[in-house]
């Protein structure tokens, strides 16, 4: 009897880790949690990117829904995202800020200047410092940032149309109205 | 109307299948001789009818593709009428649909090959091609109401999305048939042994009838395996050829199963024993083919290998899974009790080396398995988001490798029943001499000082020693006859040697490439020169250029010594502006004692172009030894040849050859 048993322990092992299956299908597998979540954003002050007057500091967040997007002109993806970045400022729901990563003097001016400036604010982020706080690992990333200045969602990579129309516009959406704004 | 000619070919076929999966089961019936041979002789013509429609679904999705149809959704998304033609038509299988597509017709015409097999169709094969079916009717089924790539768009855009420039490739046009000519092989050794079951026989024949499909599978898994890395290693442009990613893993997975299946057939075939054994190996190879399919068309793990991801496909393949996979197992539960051998062999035997062979194989496959999936498992345990990176596979990975190597000569030149240790061991007296002056060498000249690649490079030396050793003692090249000796060696004792030190030499080439490189991020303005490793590498000149779906900057390079131009290099870096993305085209230079690689990064006005260079030694040797592996499986499904007279003039008492090759490549 033990014997035969023993002949069913692969379809024992199967039956569990199929359970494993069927619970990681409810999943999503892009979600990426990150630490910063409904805390504070990190304190920073930048200076301005070479021909701006202003930089850009964590007290910008305050009293607004805002966007903050890291991005660089030697990122490739950026210019995929640059598009979008353009027709979000167009629809003036929320102001966007330029983190502009690890760029060498000019070249984020120069950028701009060529493409088209989104941002309402950017800071010059040379050495990288601001980035490791906000924990980017990569660029472009952007994160929604609401009215009491806390971070609120986090997205990886380019912002496609589809990105902003589902996910980012209505988040956005729904925390002016919770924060009272029209 | 051509989509829709498509979409009748699948539902047809989905119809053949259905008939080849219930009717030849019919006919079999339950008892020995109650076989009806109307019915499973029908078993045939379901079978070509299966094939010949796919072939027609499959052949006008390369047509839609061919002709840039962009009315077709799957057109649409996956290819831009600049591409290059030749990328039109490997686009067909570069997306979910039409690998899925690929997929049931790779599984039709295994099944289509079986049916044509010389003597016909026999219970045993009815029942089979019957299992085939059943497979066959679910992935159908599966392509036709959740993958179909013949849906319409309306209206029909101008202009498609092209194919992901990562996918343009040689490399990946020719990696995904291979890899699911293995992967879809082990379905028929999976349909063989769940047949086996039903009719309660699992014995010598049936292994000799399975062996050439499970090693045949093997073999173009081994070179689909290959090609992958091959394909990550130029072409991703990091010179990485295996990152243990989720689903490089779910293709490493069933191809240690199939290693084991193909050791332990042996053992059934030629002595009748673990019959139980082997047969659960069977359903396991094909099941953990399916676990792949499942993690990689379901995204429940995250992967660089990214297919569109939908929780509907999940669902459905996640039920193809649960009824092949628990109806083969619980199958085996039933049934396998009542398989029994009465073979006995002493511990130190041919058999104890091939069961020492498939503990670790099992082990390392589970090993790998753990790894892949305990992300999963610890989020839903503990709602943890974590990654089990290389670092572990590495660790966890190498002690069975290293065991692998130093077993493979001399379990392979035990006897059956029983054989003598006293004996080999002298035999084996310079392989080990060898290894430990490899050892030596290796870890005094090569950089990084590494105990682990050095002892990974002895156990290489001694096992290609110990297979040339063993040789040696058959054919004992000293006496009369040898080249008669040599020439009348059973087909699988050659296609165990080729395997096996294809072996030794993809572990040589790993710890190589893997361990020794040497790498060099340096700033060059046209005229200067980067040093890496062995290498001096001069920056000739950077040119703008436009390719039909791209442009790219090109860099011109000359590898030079003592002033003279060993060779030109062209590395590039593409923008494909219908995806918005860059690929980098890595300048290789392959030498059998290590390849130079380069990539080439953006510009800097003041400093220069980036260049990474990296010097990774003995590379090729991944390739050839991979190559090698997949040749041994080839020419071991060739029948063995008995020369009967030839052993009576030796004297010696005829050896049993083994199978092929057992192991793995690792990083």
């Amino acid at each position: 009897m033990m014997r035969r048993l023993f002949f069913f322990a692969p379809l024992a092992l199967f039956v569990v880790v199929g359970m494993y299956f069927a619970e990681g299908l409810t999943r999503d597998p892009g979600y990426m949690p990150s630490m910063l979540i409904d805390r504070p954003a990190p304190t920073f002050d930048l200076p301005p990117i070479e021909g701006y007057a202003e930089g850009l500091s964590s007290d910008d967040f305050a009293g607004q829904v805002s966007l903050l997007n890291v991005f660089g002109s030697w990122c490739v993806s950026c210019n995929v995202e640059h598009p979008v970045l353009l027709a979000i400022k167009a629809e003036a729901v929320a102001p966007i800020y330029g983190l502009d990563w690890k760029d060498k003097p000019g070249a984020g001016t120069a950028w701009l200047a060529r493409k088209g400036d989104p941002y309402a604010k950017v800071g010059d982020d040379a050495d990288g410092r601001a980035a490791i706080d906000f924990g980017v690992t990569g660029a472009p990333e952007t994160f929604v940032i609401d009215a009491a200045g806390r971070v609120r969602h986090k997205h990886v990579g380019p912002i496609s149309r589809e990105d902003w129309e589902t996910v980012l516009r209505p988040m956005i959406l729904d925390l002016k109205k919770q924060a009272g704004e029209s | 109307m051509i989509a829709e000619l498509g979409q009748l070919a699948l539902l047809f076929a989905l119809a053949a299948a259905l008939h080849q999966a219930v009717f030849p089961m019919i006919g079999a019936g339950m008892g020995a001789g109650a076989a009806d041979p109307r019915l499973t002789a029908s078993a045939r013509s379901a079978a070509l009818a299966q094939f010949g429609f796919l072939a027609l679904a499959f052949g006008l999705l390369g047509w839609l593709h061919a002709t840039s149809d962009f009315s077709v959704r799957n057109v649409f998304e996956n290819s831009h009428t600049a591409k290059p033609f030749i990328y039109k038509l490997t686009g067909v299988w570069g997306n979910h649909e039409g690998s899925m597509l690929l997929w049931a017709l790779i599984l039709a015409g295994y099944g289509a090959a079986l049916a044509l097999a010389r003597s016909g169709i026999t219970t045993l094969r009815a029942r089979t091609l019957s299992v085939q079916g059943m497979l066959a009717a679910a992935f159908i089924a599966f392509i036709a109401f959740t993958s179909n790539p013949f849906d319409r768009l309306s209206p029909a855009p101008l202009e498609g999305q092209d194919l992901n420039p990562l996918l343009q490739d040689p490399g990946l046009a020719i990696h995904p048939p291979f890899l699911y000519l293995g992967y879809v092989g082990f379905s028929i050794a999976f349909a063989f042994a769940a047949a086996g079951l039903i009719g309660g026989r699992i014995d010598e024949a049936w292994a000799k009838e399975v062996r050439p499909w499970a090693l045949a599978a093997w073999g173009f898994m081994t070179v689909g395996i290959a090609l992958g890395a091959w394909w990550a290693y130029y072409e991703l442009g990091w010179g990485g050829f295996w990152a243990w990613d989720p689903v490089e893993n779910a293709s490493f997975m069933p191809w240690l199963a199939g290693t084991a299946l193909i050791h332990s057939i042996r053992v059934t075939e030629v002595r009748g024993a673990f019959r139980g054994w082997t047969a659960l190996l069977a359903l396991l190879a094909f099941s953990l083919s399916l676990v792949g399919t499942f993690l990689v068309r379901s995204g429940i793990l995250t992967s660089v290998h990214a297919f569109a991801v939908d929780p509907a496909r999940g669902v459905f393949i996640l039920a193809i899974l649960a009824a092949s996979v628990g109806g083969g197992l619980a199958l085996f539960a039933v049934r396998a009790p009542a398989l029994s051998s009465d073979a006995k062999f002493s511990a130190v035997s041919r058999e104890g080396g091939l069961f020492a062979n498939n503990l670790m194989l099992v082990a390392a496959c589970a090993t790998v398995f753990i790894g892949t999936f305990y992300p999963l498992f610890a989020e839903a345990v503990a709602g943890e988001k974590l990654s089990v990176g290389a670092p572990y596979f590495n660790l966890a990975f190498t002690p069975f490798v290293f065991l692998s190597l130093l077993m493979i000569g001399p379990a392979a030149a035990l006897s059956w029943k029983k054989g003598r240790l006293s004996r080999d061991a002298r035999l084996f007296l310079p392989a080990g001499a060898a290894a430990l002056a490899a050892a030596g060498i290796a870890f005094w000249l090569a950089a990084p000082k590494s105990a682990t690649a050095a002892t990974g490079v002895a156990l290489a030396v001694f096992a290609a020693g110990s297979v040339f050793a063993d040789l040696w003692r058959r054919v004992r090249p000293r006496e009369t006859g040898a080249f008669a000796r040599f020439a009348g060696l059973p087909r699988s004792s050659a296609a165990m040697a080729i395997a096996h030190a294809g072996l030794a030499i993809v572990v040589i080439g790993v710890v190589g490439a893997g361990v020794w490189k040497s790498e060099t991020i340096a700033y060059a303005q046209p005229g200067e020169t980067v040093s890496v490793g062995r290498f001096d590498v001069v920056l000739r000149s950077v040119a703008e250029a436009q390719g039909p779906n791209y442009v790219s900057q090109g860099a011109t390079f000359d590898v030079v010594r003592d002033g003279k131009v060993l060779q030109a290099l062209v590395s590039e870096r593409r923008f494909y502006p219908a995806r918005g993305m860059a690929t980098t085209e890595a300048a290789v230079w392959t030498t059998l004692r290590g390849d130079l690689y380069l990539t080439i990064g953006e510009p800097d006005p003041e400093r220069g172009w980036v260049v990474r260079a990296w010097d990774r030694p003995l590379a090729a040797w991944m390739w050839a030894g991979g190559a090698l592996m997949a040749l041994g499986a080839f020419v071991g499904i060739a029948p063995v040849r008995r020369r009967g007279s030839l052993v009576a003039r030796t004297g010696e008492a005829p050896r049993r050859p083994t199978g092929a090759a057992k192991g793995a490549p690792a990083e």
